[in-house]
C-alpha cells in the first residue's frame, strides 16, 4: 500500500511540476513505470520537498531547510536566515514534513555524522531494532501515534529508544500547545541520586541561593529561606561567581556540611565549568551532582569547553569519587539559542539544536535537564509568547527523549516579557509534568540577573497542582515542621528556624 | 437660555481637580526589602541575614504568594530594569574620561538588540580611526562598552580605570590608549585585537540590567584571539558594582590577572587550569 501510496504522489509531484516550471524532462518520467522509478531512484530522491498550497508551489532545498522552515516564528531563526519568509511557507514547510518518512530523517542528519560528535552520539544510542519497526511512519502518523489514547508511557518510551532527535523535533513542529501539554503529560522520567526524582504526584525544586560575590553567609540564607519554603529537594545548587577551584570547593564542603547537620535528603551542586569542578572532586570536594552545560552542535560544545570524552571521564570519576549513591549522578542544562548565540547553528533551527541536545544528553543518563529558554535574551527569543512555545516544545522534546526534565521558565530585562509571562509557563509545563523548576529567592536572581520561579511559585505549583514534595525529602520537611499533609504550616517561610 | 461652553466648563473641572490634588499627599511606596515573616523564630537572626544579602528573603508571603509590597516591589525593579536598556549614555563622562568614541555597526538599539553580528565588528568609519590613531603592539588594550546598561558605565568606570591603569603601570605592563566602542558586544574585542595586535584585550563591558542593580560591569579578557578563538578562551570577571565587586578593587584585581595572562600566554580554561597546577 505505501508503494502504490508513493508511486501515486510521485505522479502527482512531477504534474505540479509540469505546471508549474513545464519542465521538458518532466512528462518523459511520467510515462516511466512508477514502481520502477521508486526502484531505482532510491528513497532519498523519492523524498518530496516541495508542496502547492492555495496554487502557490513551495520549493525547499534540504531536510534542514524544511525543519528551519516548519518551526513557529522564533527571532533566533530570523537572525540567522533560516526561519520561513511568510506564514503560508511556514505552513507549507509543515505539511512537507507531516509527509516525510522516518527514514528521510534518518537517512540525512541536519549536519553530517562524519563531522559532528553531536550526531555521532545520537545515532550509536539508537536502537536499530526500534527504528526498523517505525522507520515507514510518516512524521504525521508519529504525531498521531503519540496522541492516540493506546500510546502510554511504556509505548513512548519504547518509540523513544528509536528516534533520533531530528524526528523529534520536526514532529514537535506539528503539535499545538495542547498537544505538546498532553503529550508530555503521558511521559514521566524517573532518576535516582540521592533521592529519587519524577514520581507522578510529585514536583521537586532546585534552590538557587546564588550571591553577587559568593559571601558564604549571604548563600547560607537564601538556602536557608529556600527549605523553608520547602525548595531545594531536586539540588542546592549555586552558580558560582567565582569559578576557581578553591572557591568552588569552599561552597561545596559548607553546602555539604549544612545537609550533613540537618540530615537533609537531597544532592548539593555548584555550577561551576565542568573542568573546574572535576579538579575540585580530585581534590577531594564533596559533590553529589555534577554540572555542565550542553549545546546541540559539537561547535558550540567545544565553544562551552566540554565534549564526550569530557563527559565520559567526568563521570567516571563521579562514580567513583562523588557522595551521591546514583546511578544518575549528571546535571545538564540546556536551551534554545545558545548555538546562534555562539555562532555554531551550522545553519541548523534553534529547536532543532535543542532537540539534538537533548540525544547528546541522553548518553549520560542525567538526574536532571534543565531546559532555560528565555536566558539568553530577544535576539533568541523576542517576547513572553516565543518563550513559552520554547518551554513546551523543550519540556515535550526532552520527555520524548527519555530525560527527567525541569523546565526554568525565564526572562531577560532586554525581552519583551514579564512575569505574567513567565507564570502563564510555569503553569502550563506543570501541567505538562516537569520534574523539578527552580527556585530563586523573590524570582530575582541577584548574580546572574535574570528572573526565574520564586520560593513562592514553587510552594504555588505544588498547591495548584495537589503536587508533594520528592518523598524522602517530604518526609523531612514534616519533620522540621515546615510541612503538613502536603501544605506549607505557619512556620514556613521563616529562615530563623535554622537558628 | 445661555448657552454652555462646554470647553470652557471641562477647564474648569480640570483646575478645580488639580487644586484638589494638590492637598492630598502623594505615595512614597518603600525602596528597601519589606521584612514579612509575622512572628520568626529569631528576629535577630532574620534581620542579619536579609542585611546579608540583596536577594529577596525574609519578605514573607500571603499563602504561598507573595506580599502586595514585596510583589509590587518587584514589578517596579523589573520595570526599571527594562527602561534601563534603552537609555544613552552621557557623553560628558566618556568626555571627562578622554577616551575615543568607536562605533560598531549597530545603528540602533533595535538592531543592536536583535542582530549579535552588528555589535561584534567595528563599523567602517571606526576600523579607519583605529588604523592610523589606535597604539599597535601594545601588552593590553582596554575597550569600555556601554553594552546593554549605560548606568553600569556611568557608575564604575569613573573608578574602575584609573584604578586598573595604575595597577597595570605600577607592574610595568605597556598599555595602549582605552578606547569606548558604543553598543559594542564582546566579541568586538577580537576586531580590535587584529587591529591593534595587542597581547591581551580586555573589554569592560555594561550587563544586562538585573532588578537588584543596573550597575552591574563585566570585564572580557583574551590572549591573542584569532580565528580559532571559542568562548572557553575568554576569562570573565563579572559582578563588578557596588553591590558586588567594589570598582576600585576590582581595578587592581584585574591588573594581576591581566599579569597573569600575559605570563601563563593564556586566558579562559587554559589560564585556569595552568593558575590551578
Amino acid at each position: 500500500m505505501g508503494k502504490v501510496k508513493r508511486a501515486k504522489q510521485w505522479c502527482f509531484f512531477m504534474l505540479r511540476v509540469m505546471e508549474s516550471r513545464q519542465h521538458g524532462i518532466a512528462p518523459f518520467l511520467l510515462g516511466v513505470p512508477c514502481f520502477l522509478l521508486i526502484e531505482e531512484m532510491g528513497e532519498g530522491v523519492c523524498m518530496k520537498l516541495s508542496c502547492v498550497i492555495r496554487k502557490q508551489q513551495y520549493q525547499f532545498g534540504s531536510i534542514r531547510e524544511v525543519l528551519a522552515k516548519a518551526s513557529e516564528e522564533k527571532s533566533g531563526d530570523q537572525m540567522s536566515k533560516l526561519s520561513a519568509n511568510s506564514a503560508l511557507e511556514r505552513m507549507a514547510a509543515k505539511v512537507v514534513l507531516s509527509e516525510m518518512m522516518l527514514s528521510d530523517i534518518y537517512e540525512n542528519p541536519v549536519i553530517p555524522y562524519e563531522k559532528d560528535e553531536v550526531t555521532r552520539v545520537i545515532y550509536e544510542d539508537i536502537n536499530l531494532s526500534v527504528y526498523n519497526e517505525i522507520k515507514g511512519w510518516t512524521i504525521g502518523e508519529l504525531r498521531e501515534y503519540i496522541l492516540s489514547f493506546s500510546s502510554g508511557m511504556p509505548e513512548l518510551t519504547r518509540i523513544s529508544r528509536g528516534l533520533t532527535s531530528e524526528m523529534i523535533s520536526a514532529v514537535a513542529k506539528l503539535m499545538s500547545s495542547i498537544d505538546l501539554v498532553l503529550a508530555s503529560q503521558k511521559m514521566r522520567h524517573q532518576a535516582y541520586c540521592n533521592t529519587l526524582i519524577g514520581e507522578p504526584g510529585r514536583l521537586a525544586f532546585r534552590c538557587q541561593p546564588n550571591h553577587p560575590i559568593d559571601d558564604p553567609e549571604g548563600i547560607m540564607a537564601s538556602i536557608k529561606e529556600g527549605l523553608s519554603y520547602g525548595s531545594g529537594d531536586a539540588v542546592i545548587g549555586i552558580n558560582p561567581n567565582n569559578d576557581s577551584v578553591e572557591s568552588v570547593t569552599k561552597l561545596l564542603k559548607m553546602t555539604h556540611d549544612f545537609m550533613q547537620h540537618w540530615q537533609i535528603p537531597t544532592q548539593n551542586c555548584v555550577l561551576a565549568h565542568i573542568s573546574t569542578q572535576v579538579q575540585a572532586l580530585r581534590g577531594g570536594a564533596p559533590i553529589s551532582l555534577l554540572f555542565q552545560s550542553l549545546a546541540g552542535s559539537q561547535k558550540a560544545n567545544d565553544a562551552f569547553g566540554v565534549n564526550k570524552e569530557i563527559l565520559d571521564e567526568a563521570m567516571e570519576l563521579m562514580l567513583r569519587y562523588g557522595t551521591a549513591s546514583g546511578p544518575n549522578v549528571m546535571y545538564f542544562e540546556t536551551g534554545q539559542g545558545s548555538e546562534v548565540s555562539l555562532d555554531s547553528h551550522e545553519g541548523v533551527d534553534m529547536q532543532t539544536l535543542e532537540s539534538r541536545t537533548y540525544g547528546f544528553c541522553r548518553h549520560w543518563k542525567p538526574f536532571m535537564v534543565n531546559n532555560v529558554s528565555g536566558f539568553i535574551g530577544p535576539e533568541t527569543l523576542y517576547d513572553g509568547r516565543q518563550m513559552i512555545r520554547a518551554d513546551l516544545e523543550d519540556l515535550f522534546m526532552g520527555k520524548l527523549h527519555g530525560l527527567p526534565m525541569g523546565i526554568a521558565p525565564t526572562y531577560t530585562n532586554h525581552m519583551y516579557a514579564d512575569q505574567n509571562d513567565q507564570e502563564i509557563a510555569g503553569m502550563l509545563t506543570a501541567l505538562g509534568g516537569a520534574n523539578f523548576y527552580m527556585g530563586v529567592p523573590g524570582g530575582d536572581d541577584v548574580m546572574l540577573s535574570y528572573q526565574d520561579t520564586s520560593y513562592h511559585d514553587d510552594a504555588s505549583l505544588r498547591e495548584l497542582l495537589g503536587f508533594r514534595p520528592l518523598r524522602e525529602f517530604e518526609k523531612w520537611l514534616e519533620k522540621m515542621e515546615i510541612m503538613e499533609n502536603g501544605r506549607l504550616t505557619e512556620r514556613a517561610g521563616d529562615l530563623s528556624i535554622f537558628d | 437660555m445661555k448657552q454652555v461652553n462646554l470647553d470652557h466648563l471641562v477647564q474648569r473641572v480640570i483646575e478645580e481637580l488639580s487644586k484638589k490634588n494638590e492637598h492630598l499627599e502623594s505615595i512614597h511606596f518603600p525602596e528597601d526589602k519589606q521584612a514579612g515573616v509575622p512572628k520568626p523564630h529569631n528576629p535577630e537572626v532574620l534581620e542579619r541575614a536579609m542585611r546579608r544579602t540583596p536577594a529577596r528573603i525574609g519578605i514573607g508571603r500571603a499563602g504561598t504568594r507573595m506580599k502586595t509590597t514585596s510583589y509590587l516591589q518587584f514589578r517596579i525593579d523589573q520595570a526599571a530594569a527594562h527602561d534601563a536598556v534603552m537609555n544613552t549614555i552621557d557623553p560628558s563622562l566618556i568626555e571627562d574620561l578622554g577616551l575615543p568614541v568607536l562605533h560598531s555597526r549597530a545603528s540602533d538599539m533595535q538592531e543592536y538588540l536583535m542582530n549579535l553580528d552588528s555589535g561584534r565588528f567595528l563599523s567602517e568609519d571606526s576600523v579607519r580611526w583605529l588604523e592610523k590613531h589606535g597604539e599597535k603592539n601594545k601588552d593590553v588594550q582596554i575597550i569600555i562598552s556601554d553594552g546593554l546598561s549605560t548606568s553600569a558605565c556611568e557608575a564604575t568606570i569613573p573608578d574602575l580605570l584609573p584604578a586598573l591603569l595604575q595597577g597595570l603601570a605600577l607592574k610595568k605592563i605597556q598599555v595602549a590608549k582605552p578606547i569606548f566602542i558604543h553598543r559594542g558586544r564582546v566579541w568586538v574585542q577580537d576586531h580590535v585585537a587584529s587591529i591593534v595586535k595587542c597581547k591581551v584585550v580586555i573589554s569592560l563591558i555594561g550587563e544586562r540590567p538585573g532588578l537588584a542593580t543596573a550597575e552591574s560591569l563585566s570585564a572580557y579578557m583574551i590572549y591573542k584571539p584569532d580565528h580559532h578563538t571559542v568562548e572557553s578562551d575568554r576569562t570573565v570577571i563579572s559582578n563588578i558594582h557596588r553591590g558586588g565587586t567594589p570598582p576600585i578593587e576590582a581595578g587592581a584585581y584585574l591588573a594581576d590577572v591581566l599579569e597573569e595572562i600575559l605570563r601563563f600566554q593564556a586566558s579562559g580554561v587554559k589560564y585556569a587550569q595552568l593558575r590551578a597546577k
